[in-house]
């Protein structure tokens, strides 16, 4: 008896809903507000301070889009995805876009239907070892016991490099990286590996970080980029333009401080039609020309979100590396606005 | 008999002496309790050992509590190396906990809703409530979904108007005999909602409009969410739970068939699984666009997989009842669910008590699992909470604090089911 009523709440959702057949970009204006898919939690990349406002690296991204489109930053639904639920939620249409430090492969691109627009950090998985170990590169880990987080590309990159260098090591599997830490600071392994973001967090959160070193060796490729669905370019190309607003206007030393005044005429063209003074670029992509001065006010410039977020003025301390500019050795580097 | 001055006579009463220091007070209890013997001599030996451990190892941390901390390093910097508990991660994020990123200006109508669920059970849980109240717990789902969820007005009570109209068909078509009555009984409120309801609400609220700010569910979190999971899931679960006990003993084999396959599908299955289903799959079932709360999702999957689990304690407490109780019901004339709900029902849930209140204890623990989906309950948030800067390292506080609260509902839920057992008891055993 129960049943029906609850297969009747069913179909009654699905017979309100109907069909969306619009575009994302449609979709979301209809709505008034992005739904964006970040973790339940990393630090520095997303995590709800006090107050329960979301702060963090990937969740800046999400802010920026939403200032482009809906001219609102704070016009984001954050909508929590684990490691398991996070592409369901992004092919099934629950989410519009997902910011969640997730490592662009070949697979999660193509077979899973998925666009990445970018990179928004290069990462690669890196040791930390205590300093009492005395171990200074992690060619002299042979025989070490490792703390891994299980079903993650991490353990299988250990694998592959313990091989590559004819070293043997005894994993002890752990779920969280919070268990994670409280399983290495009690000693049930002499090392620790993630991606070298998330080891240089966890060592800031330690008594005495002093007394733990990151091994130089960075033994895999993890550019984390946010991603859309497959098929809806128009939407893709907002996303990665808006990510690359970013980085250009960080090039072109155009800061949430200096804005207006950019704003206000410069000499350099480019600046210009990135900001929508000059050119349609704006309407190219479905929306108006300001929509790149919104990106920057919402949280800054690339580098003023990494310094506020995940800089070494912060906690986690990260340097940019190889989070640069290209002009600044680094692999940062946005096509020309034109 | 003359021979009263013979010295080996006792002449007066011995004045009663103290028993033997071993045999009384605190002494004796110790003697019987705790040194019976060797083994138990040994085993108090080790358990007072075990004991002084914990308490040399925790005493100081517990001692040492620090409340007044905006993050760990200050924690730390307070404590000076010494160990320490640092429980100024609940006295800065207890909000978080308890209500998820529920907007705090409105933390009142949680709290409201919940202080009224009281109300709502004191006619169920206690006799001597007054007997009137009973409408109100009638009215309360309704009540609390307006509170928690907020909007209009007129949605819960247009759905509630759906019973209603239940219930008079249901009195409406009694003469047509009780199958065909509970059909239409069921399939008059269904075409409702499906058809009118949506459209009578937009309607009343046209004329009177009367809306309090909604919030999303999306921003619900904490215990809020634990608490809404599973009191609705235990609400819904005992009714459903019986139906599908009766169905398993019925007659008819359609109805017999479908509840032995659901309930062993369900069984079969687990929780994790059917949360999955819910967050996952169902995406993929609905149109593209649907919006299906997700945790209606959820709470329509935890309640079917408690009521399989009710519904086969109950049926252990419908076998244990003589078959005579069936045969008098019979014998009375009384229809199918008079007899049930008069003499059946009564006697196999007293039966069953221990075993559903297992299952609500259960249940209410298990909603922690919707972490697995993303839903951001105690545990999702304590992970949360650690990922902030401020809080990273964190561990045993958060997980105490969550568990400590865990246990004043289910320990209290345990405390009620035993006095319940005591106030229905009739035999003489």
């Amino acid at each position: 008896m129960k049943k029906s009523v609850f297969l009747g709440t069913l179909a009654t959702a699905a017979l309100v809903a109907g069909y969306a057949s619009a575009t994302t970009l449609e979709d979301v204006r209809a709505r008034g507000v992005l739904n964006c898919g970040v973790s339940s939690g990393v630090n520095g990349f997303s995590a709800p301070d006090a107050n329960g406002v979301w702060q963090g690296f990937d969740v800046a991204v999400c802010r920026a889009v939403a200032a482009a489109v809906l001219n609102d930053p704070m016009a984001v639904n954050f909508v929590t995805t684990t490691g398991q639920t996070r592409f369901t939620a992004l092919a099934s249409g629950e989410i519009d876009m997902l910011s969640r430090n997730t490592t662009w492969t070949f697979s999660r691109d193509t077979d899973l239907g998925f666009t990445f627009i970018g990179v928004n950090y290069y990462d690669g998985q890196g040791f930390m070892v205590p300093r009492a170990l005395g171990v200074s590169s992690a060619t002299e880990l042979d025989g070490a016991t490792v703390c891994i987080q299980t079903g993650t590309t991490t353990e299988l990159n250990l694998a592959d490099y313990f091989r590559i260098n004819n070293m043997t090591y005894e994993p002890v599997p752990i779920e969280t990286n919070a268990e994670a830490q409280q399983q290495y600071l009690a000693g049930a392994c002499d090392v620790y590996t993630t991606d070298a973001s998330g080891l240089a967090a966890t060592r800031a959160s330690f008594e005495t970080p002093g007394d733990h070193v990151l091994l130089p060796e960075i033994i895999s490729k993890e550019p984390l980029g946010p991603l859309v669905r497959h098929g809806d370019d128009q939407w893709a190309d907002i996303a990665r333009w808006t990510l690359n607003a970013l980085v250009a206007a960080e090039e072109y030393g155009v800061t949430s401080a200096n804005l207006e005044q950019m704003v206000a005429g410069t000499a350099n063209p480019e600046i210009n039609r990135l900001l929508g003074t000059e050119g349609e670029l704006g309407a190219m992509i479905g929306l108006d020309a300001a929509w790149a001065q919104r990106a920057i006010a919402a949280g800054g410039n690339y580098g003023e979100i990494f310094a506020a977020t995940i800089g070494e003025a912060t906690p986690i301390g990260l340097a940019r590396g190889l989070n640069a500019q290209w002009t600044q050795g680094g692999l940062l580097y946005s096509p020309p606005f034109r | 008999m003359g021979d009263r001055n013979a010295s080996y006579v006792r002449t007066e009463m011995m004045e009663p002496q103290a028993p033997p220091i071993t045999e009384v007070g605190a002494i004796r209890w110790v003697r019987e309790n705790l040194f019976d013997g060797v083994l138990s001599s040994v085993l108090t030996v080790l358990a007072l050992l075990a004991i002084a451990f914990l308490l040399h190892e925790l005493g100081p941390w517990l001692l040492n509590s620090v409340w007044n901390a905006h993050s760990l390093s200050q924690c730390r910097e307070i404590l000076q190396g010494e160990p320490g508990a640092c429980w100024g991660v609940i006295n800065d994020r207890w909000a978080q906990l308890l209500f998820g990123f529920y907007p705090s200006t409105l933390y009142w109508r949680p709290v409201l809703a919940l202080v009224l669920l009281f109300v709502a059970l004191a006619p169920v849980l206690f006799p001597s409530a007054p007997r009137g109240l009973i409408w109100f717990t009638l009215a309360y789902p309704f009540v609390a979904f307006w509170l928690i969820w907020g909007g209009s007005i007129w949605l819960p009570i247009s759905v509630a108007l759906g019973f209603g109209i239940g219930y008079a068909t249901l009195l409406a078509t009694s003469r047509l005999g009780l199958l065909i009555s509970t059909i239409a009984a069921v399939v008059v409120p269904v075409l409702y909602w499906l058809l009118f309801s949506g459209d009578v609400a937009g309607w009343l609220a046209g004329v009177v409009p009367l809306e309090i700010r909604a919030v999303p569910s999306r921003e619900f979190g904490g215990f809020m969410i634990s608490i809404i999971i599973g009191v609705t899931g235990i609400a819904l679960s005992l009714p459903l739970g019986i139906l599908l006990a009766l169905g398993r003993r019925s007659n008819m084999p359609l109805i017999k068939v479908i509840a032995v396959v659901f309930i062993e599908f369900i069984r079969g299955v687990p929780l994790i699984t059917l949360l999955f289903t819910a967050s996952l799959l169902l995406n993929y079932f609905l149109p593209p666009g649907t919006n299906f709360d997700l945790i209606l999702r959820v709470i329509i999957m935890v309640t079917l997989f408690a009521s399989a689990y009710m519904a086969e304690v109950i049926r252990g407490g419908l076998a244990a009842l003589p078959r005579g109780q069936f045969e008098a019901a019979d014998a009375l004339g009384l229809d199918y669910w008079k007899a049930q709900r008069l003499i059946v029902m009564p006697q196999a849930l007293k039966i069953s008590i221990p075993g559903i209140v297992n299952t609500f204890i259960g249940l209410f623990k298990d909603t922690t699992l919707v972490v697995f989906i993303g839903l951001l309950d105690p545990i999702g948030l304590a992970s949360a909470i650690r990922a902030n800067s401020d809080w990273q390292g964190i561990y045993w506080e958060l997980f105490i604090f969550i568990g400590a609260i865990f246990w004043i509902f289910c320990f209290g839920m345990s405390r009620y089911s035993m006095h319940l057992e005591r106030r229905l008891k009739t035999d003489h055993r």
